[in-house]
């Protein structure tokens, strides 16, 4: 254990989405258990309770069961995060509630995730849920998804009924931006195809299904795309040593910078050239999306919080006014004349939100003319007017530049999700 | 610029550690830049000094800017507390104290057993504090993974005016988009290793070699077996008939409460050698060392409800 396990390991960022019952708590009960990630506590006390429900088998879907209020009500209401691991990667899975809300839950979850595993019961087939959770994923700009055909057991192990839905659900998906669609056909209930291989399916090629999420490209890769980086503190410590060090601290958030690269402090548009970098593991002559550095630069430029930091050649756009797709959260309906603020990377900007010009019906997944004010759950297109420049880059082209959240700033409550430039 | 310098900045992607790391210190810089008085919720157990670690790594050259918070349950071993003064004086910080030993003489918390777990009464105690120093956020070391009630907890989690985490009002939290912006008198728990499992946080603190109370480690302890547990031979720990204590090689996994903290075997001398302890362990943190966990399988709930995380 040189590198204390961790060597070589990387992170995969999922999201999950299925309807009810399709069986996503029992596939999901069944990884953490297969994987190795459930302790010899948590089994007792899952075999105690199959006990006193007079069951013979733990039943899998209660190893997620969460809050007291919801398992008295038999519900679940909100994303909660599960953590497995492989010795060679990390997961951080969204489990996302495949109940009411789930507009707006399964947003949240997939606002994190660049892979998502999409449940599908083999009997029922290709279903209208099936396919807003596949709009959905694709909207926030999922790369990856996994499809788990479920329940293979309860078709008698049928390939012939594999095919056909997976036939189904490409063709549905073929005008998505997936960077790739896969199939597992599985039993979560029995573990066929979860962890382990089946036997009942030795018509499929392919391996299980936590295999298939060890092959999906890791959330954060080396670096593409132009760099990066909103500016979360500029910071000019006291003291007799370090007097005039000034250091931009922020994540990088795309792309990768070098000490001698020229940067453009947007919006704005001041250049200067990068002379320090200092990242966790201390000074270094590069950095990479997903560390956290603290960046000097040549000149004295008075640019704090709220400002980006970007590659000078190929510099983010900069706008009073932008056209977004958004996904209203807020139990409360838009108000296009409400005092709301616009938070884009580390940047708030007062906003006015405009009733949207198109709408989107995810029930029907029917485009609609819009004019209504979005209320919970639902998706559309409009302008948002700023009362100061934002520096920003097209979600398809980045997330974390394209990403905005809208705060009523009455309540302080985050009512709408935003992704500029995004159509629905 | 050293020659180890030049191989990191060649190096490959950042693995899962590095990026938890840089997570951890992303989160950490939010709560520096979006509240006026943070303090670091710090009680010298290990999730609390990985986070202290990473406050100290996330301001460098500049100095940590949080005020260290210890709520003491007057129920410590004296390893920890003295632990707990060396690191806030190597990290540069300012240490604050409130104890529920004073709690109790000012008659804001009443026992019903004077022996009895003072885990629950913390909420107390830290709420007036949060009110003395107006603190408008606690930044603590919970993680999602440590307990089925965390699942779903927010990494900025909102609380109303009288310490209450209504679940209707936590808000979404979408990309890394962390919002901060609250009403005078509320206060945003905010927790930075949200995302870590209990074997990232023993990986990094081999990796990064960080000083914990002696307690972890495996030493020589009088003990007693109750049903599948160790109880410590402790004044605070009244012994029942028949009882005998043994002399066990033990070590902690979480050092709280004296009453409610049990130890488990083991011989693990290192952060390295508990890695491979809880790698293959069979028990979960909590449900081991907890006693008080162990009464309802809602306690971890109903206590966040009341403003105890
Ligand atoms: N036969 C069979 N039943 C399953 C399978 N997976 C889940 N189920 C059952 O389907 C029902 C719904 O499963 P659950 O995991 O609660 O669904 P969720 O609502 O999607 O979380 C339960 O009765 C499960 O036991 C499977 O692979 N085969």
């Amino acid at each position: 254990m040189s590198e204390h396990g961790s060597e070589g390991r990387d992170l995969l960022r999922l999201t999950t989405a299925g309807s009810v019952d399709d069986g996503k708590s029992t596939l999901i009960g069944r990884i953490l258990a297969d994987a190795g990630a459930l302790t010899e506590d948590q089994l007792s006390a899952l075999a105690a309770q199959a006990v006193r429900d007079g069951q013979e088998q733990i039943d899998l879907a209660r190893i997620t069961d969460g809050l007291t209020a919801e398992r008295e009500q038999g519900i679940t209401i909100d994303v909660a995060y599960r953590y497995f691991a492989t010795p060679r990667r990390s997961f951080i899975l969204a489990d996302v509630p495949g109940h009411e809300q789930y507009t707006r839950n399964m947003v949240t979850g997939a606002s994190k995730a660049t892979a998502a595993l999409l449940l599908v019961d083999a009997r029922a087939g290709m279903t209208a849920q099936t396919r807003r959770h596949t709009c959905i994923a694709a909207l926030l700009g999922i790369s990856d998804v996994v499809f788990a055909i479920n329940k293979m057991d309860l078709v008698d192990w049928s390939e012939e009924a594999f095919v056909r839905l997976k036939g189904e659900i490409e063709s549905f998906t073929e005008r998505l931006r997936f960077g790739s669609r896969r199939f597992v056909p599985l039993s979560a209930k029995r573990g066929d195809n979860v962890v382990r291989g089946s036997e009942h399916m030795d018509w499929h090629e392919g391996p299980p299904l936590l295999t298939v999420l060890e092959g999906i490209p890791a959330s954060v890769t080396a670096a593409d795309g132009p760099f990066r980086m909103a500016v979360q503190i500029a910071n000019r410590p006291q003291g007799a040593s370090t007097h005039d060090f000034r250091g931009y601290m922020g994540r990088i958030a795309q792309g990768r910078l070098t000490v001698g690269d020229r940067v453009v402090i947007a919006p704005g548009g001041r250049e200067s050239t990068v002379t320090e970098i200092l990242t966790p593991q201390g000074p270094a002559i590069a950095a990479m999306a997903g560390q956290s550095v603290t960046v000097s630069l040549a000149d004295d430029i008075d640019a704090g919080r709220g400002f980006m930091l970007a590659d000078a050649t190929s510099p983010p756009s900069e706008a009073r006014e932008v056209t977004a797709a958004l996904c209203w959260l807020d139990p409360a309906p838009q108000d296009s004349r409400a005092p709301y603020l616009m938070r884009i990377g580390t940047r708030e900007v007062a906003a006015r939100v405009a009733l949207p010009e198109s709408h989107l019906d995810i029930h029907t997944l029917a485009r609609g003319p819009g004019g209504q004010p979005l209320r919970a759950n639902d998706i559309g297109e409009a302008r948002i007017r700023l009362q100061d420049d934002i520096a920003y880059d097209a979600y398809a082209a980045c997330r974390a530049t394209g990403a905005f959240v809208i705060i009523d700033s009455r309540t302080n409550a985050t009512v709408a999700a935003g992704m500029i430039e995004h159509r629905v | 610029m050293t020659t180890s310098d030049i191989l990191s900045a060649s190096g490959p992607a950042p693995g899962h550690l590095d990026l938890l790391e840089s997570e951890g210190i992303y989160i950490l810089r939010e709560a520096a830049a979006q509240f006026e008085r943070p303090a670091l919720l710090f009680s010298g157990g290990k999730d609390s000094a990985v986070v202290l670690h990473l406050a100290v790594k996330a301001f460098r050259p500049g100095r940590m800017p949080f005020t260290l918070l210890h709520v003491d349950t007057g129920h410590n071993y004296p390893e920890v507390i003295a632990y707990r003064d060396e690191a806030a004086a190597a990290a540069g910080a300012r240490l604050v104290v409130r104890s529920v030993e004073d709690s109790i003489r000012q008659g804001r918390v009443v026992l019903r057993d004077p022996n009895e777990s003072r885990n629950a009464h913390q909420s107390i105690t830290l709420l007036d504090a949060i009110e003395e120093f107006r603190f408008d956020a606690c930044i603590g070391g919970a993680r999602r993974d440590e307990e089925k009630a965390r699942a779903k907890e927010r990494v900025f989690s909102f609380r109303d005016a009288f310490g209450g985490w209504d679940p209707r009002r936590q808000r979404p939290e979408l990309w890394d988009l962390y919002c901060g912006r609250i009403a005078p008198g509320e206060n945003m728990r905010v927790f930075p290793i949200s995302d870590w499992t209990e074997a990232d946080v023993w990986r990094y603190i081999a990796r990064e070699e960080i000083a914990l109370p002696s307690l972890y480690f495996a030493h020589q302890r009088e003990v007693v077996e109750r049903g599948n547990r160790l109880i410590p031979a402790h004044p605070l720990v009244p012994l029942r008939a028949n009882e005998m204590p043994v002399l066990r090689s033990v070590r902690f996994r979480t050092v709280g409460d004296i009453t409610c903290t049990c130890p488990v075997p083991s011989t693990a001398r290192t952060a390295a050698d508990i890695l491979i302890e809880t790698l293959a362990a069979e028990t979960s943190e909590r449900g081991a060392t907890r006693l008080d966990d162990a009464v309802s399988e809602a306690a971890m709930e109903r206590r966040k409800l009341a403003g105890y995380f």
